[in-house]
């Protein structure tokens, strides 16, 4: 009898053990770019060699110096700005023409509605790095270089197809009886979406909004190899690259960018994230 | 699932007839017209780029001019005889195949720990997607500074507990600028593939795994025998996404280590990026992104198989 509560002792030791190995291992870079952000300089640039201070924790008191200089002496707030005006133009865009095609394919297109939707999903698996090439002599042949209008033509390419993915899957659920008794009553297909089915989307409208967003704040070959001045770079693409002076990273600014740039997409994001695995496995797990 | 309509058709009286005939009751021309537009902008904005890829490759094109000459497969076979395209695409591979393991056994142990209930699940849960939901760019550069050549804390850290006895300058060494690569892949990709693995084990139905104990099967048994058979589909999604986003990633290389040093540590997207947009040389560097095709080709089968499946067992 002890020895068997002994074992499931040590079986419960070992799940914490392990919850928090992984635990530490996810969470560890966010942990570092907490401490850099708002170390002292001289409390952070200590070599690695000085086995006597200890990196891991504050030797000196925090300071927000590294916060003040990131949002008043860099371009950060510019690339805030630059990232929400694409944002909002991807996430437009990517409602207008996925809510649409996602009840189109669940509802109106029948059997082959399964098989273009499949299609759909599929383009989404075609990467930037395939496309970063040709898409640089597009855009330099409609002039868009350095303008945020390239990221706005461009990004929608892997909004549209997840998002109608994702909108396809979230139609499929809503029942059809609602929308038949409603065109009973008389009204027409247009006026059951309008008055019925878009009402009752809300939820995943909002979770398209949400990775369309996320979406775009991930992205980094694409600006990359169109946006090359300082002022049009978006977060994603001014903060790695843009936030040096010379050689040498503002360490302690870069990782407060970070910080403040991933934390609340972070969060945001973990919020929705069954959604998004439901998207993705629509196929291999059943009911 | 087709019965019901044509069910409730017989029943009740189609709407009435003044209704029927304007443009927002006909299904057959609705239908298209809302998926017109995003069908236009996937053919124009994904399909044309991709063939423009392809037909890239066969040119010499180069970014300062818009002139298009077929070289035939004059990239390729240059290309075949390159040293350091070789290079690149063993790295594509390597990194691909070593992180894809490191993450599927940190996902399946992982997605374990968190199917057992105990205090702080959530949390833990939610604390385990933050590596995946960070933007890439921006967590690279957290890694960049973790693996910094002076301020280490991983060096710090192996000194004081007595483990290095030289110093590691991780991203001047190939094999450890390889090393740093992959742990940031596999950083990434594990949250994601654990919660993959995770909705896949709560879809097992409780009365086999209870089964699997009443007749005595010990924990490895029971991993081995029932549940990572039943997981199979959904892991192979997890595998699935996993290998597209390592294979195709560009953000974690080039941010660590520009692919150095020396060029050691190319992979195709940053080779590619390197010779078709910093070298200007665009037919070469489309040639190069080219051979990511067959790893997307062999993705969008399997996508295709399940999806068969699925629309099979509904």
């Amino acid at each position: 009898m002890t020895g068997r509560a002994v074992l499931r002792g040590a079986k419960r030791a070992a799940l914490y053990a392990a919850a928090a190995v992984f635990t530490v291992f996810a969470v560890f870079p966010f942990y570092w770019m907490l401490l850099t952000a708002f170390k002292q300089n001289r409390d952070l640039y200590v070599g690695a060699t000085n086995l006597q201070h200890v990196p891991w924790i504050f030797n000196d008191p925090p300071t927000l110096d590294h916060v003040r200089l990131l949002f008043f002496g860099t371009p950060y707030l510019v690339w805030v700005k630059n990232t929400a005006l694409v944002g909002l133009a991807v996430v437009a865009i990517t409602l207008v023409v996925a809510v649409p095609a996602g009840y189109s394919l669940a509802r109106l297109a029948g059997r082959w509605g399964e098989r273009l939707g499949i299609g759909i999903f599929l383009t989404y698996l075609v990467p930037p790095t395939l496309l970063f090439i040709p898409f640089a002599r597009v855009i330099s042949l409609l002039g868009l270089q350095n303008k945020l209008g390239a990221l706005v033509l461009v990004y929608p390419t892997f909004t549209i197809p997840f998002c109608t993915w994702l909108m396809m899957g979230f139609f499929r659920s809503v029942p059809r009886d609602l929308e038949e008794q409603a065109m009973i009553d008389g009204y027409s297909r247009l006026a059951v979406i309008g008055k019925v089915v878009l009402p009752l989307a809300v939820p995943g409208m909002l979770t398209v909004v949400i990775f369309a967003f996320t979406l775009v704040l991930q992205e980094f070959v694409y600006a990359l190899t169109f946006i090359s001045q300082v002022e049009r770079m978006t977060l994603s693409l001014g903060v790695p690259v843009a936030l040096v002076r010379g050689d040498v990273f503002y360490w302690g600014s870069l990782m407060a960018a970070c910080l403040i740039t991933s934390v609340p997409i972070a969060v945001v994001y973990s919020s929705f994230i069954d959604r998004f695995i439901a998207g993705l496995t629509a196929g291999a797990i059943k009911g | 699932m087709s019965s019901g309509p044509q069910a409730q058709v017989t029943l009740a009286p189609p709407a009435p007839a003044f209704g029927r005939q304007t443009l927002a009751d006909r299904e057959s021309v609705l239908g298209p017209l809302m998926l017109a537009p995003a069908l236009v902008y996937v053919i124009l904005l994904v399909g044309v780029p991709f063939v423009l890829a392809i037909l890239l490759s066969f040119s010499s094109a180069t970014a300062g001019s818009l002139d298009f000459n077929w070289v035939g497969l004059r990239n390729f076979t240059r290309l075949l005889s390159d040293p350091q395209f070789h290079r690149a695409l063993g790295n594509t591979l390597r990194f691909m195949l070593v992180s894809q393991v490191l993450v599927m056994v940190l996902a399946v142990t992982a997605a374990h720990v968190l199917d057992a209930a105990f205090v702080g699940k959530r949390v833990v849960r939610s604390l385990l997607l933050l590596p995946w939901a960070a933007p890439v760019a921006l967590a690279s550069m957290a890694w960049v500074w973790i693996f910094d050549s002076t301020f280490s804390v991983v060096n710090w850290t192996l000194k004081v507990l007595g483990l290095l006895p030289g110093w590691l300058y991780w991203f001047g060494e190939p094999g450890l600028a390889t090393v740093a690569i992959v742990t940031v892949h596999v950083w990434r990709m594990f949250p994601f593939a654990t919660v993959i693995v995770l909705a896949g084990m709560s879809a097992i139905p409780q009365d086999i795994r209870e089964a699997a104990v009443v007749d005595g099967a010990g924990f490895f048994r029971r991993l081995f025998h029932v549940n990572l058979p039943m997981l199979l589909p959904v892991v192979t999604v997890a595998v699935l996404f996993g290998v597209v986003f390592t294979a195709t990633d560009f953000s974690v290389v080039w941010l660590l280590t520009r692919g150095g040093p020396y060029n050691s540590t190319h992979v195709l997207a940053t080779l590619a990026f390197q010779r078709g947009i910093l070298g200007a040389n665009l037919g070469e560097g489309a040639a190069v992104a080219l051979f990511l095709l067959p790893v997307l080709l062999v993705a969008a089968v399997v996508m295709l198989r399940l999806a068969r499946r699925a629309e099979v067992g509904t």
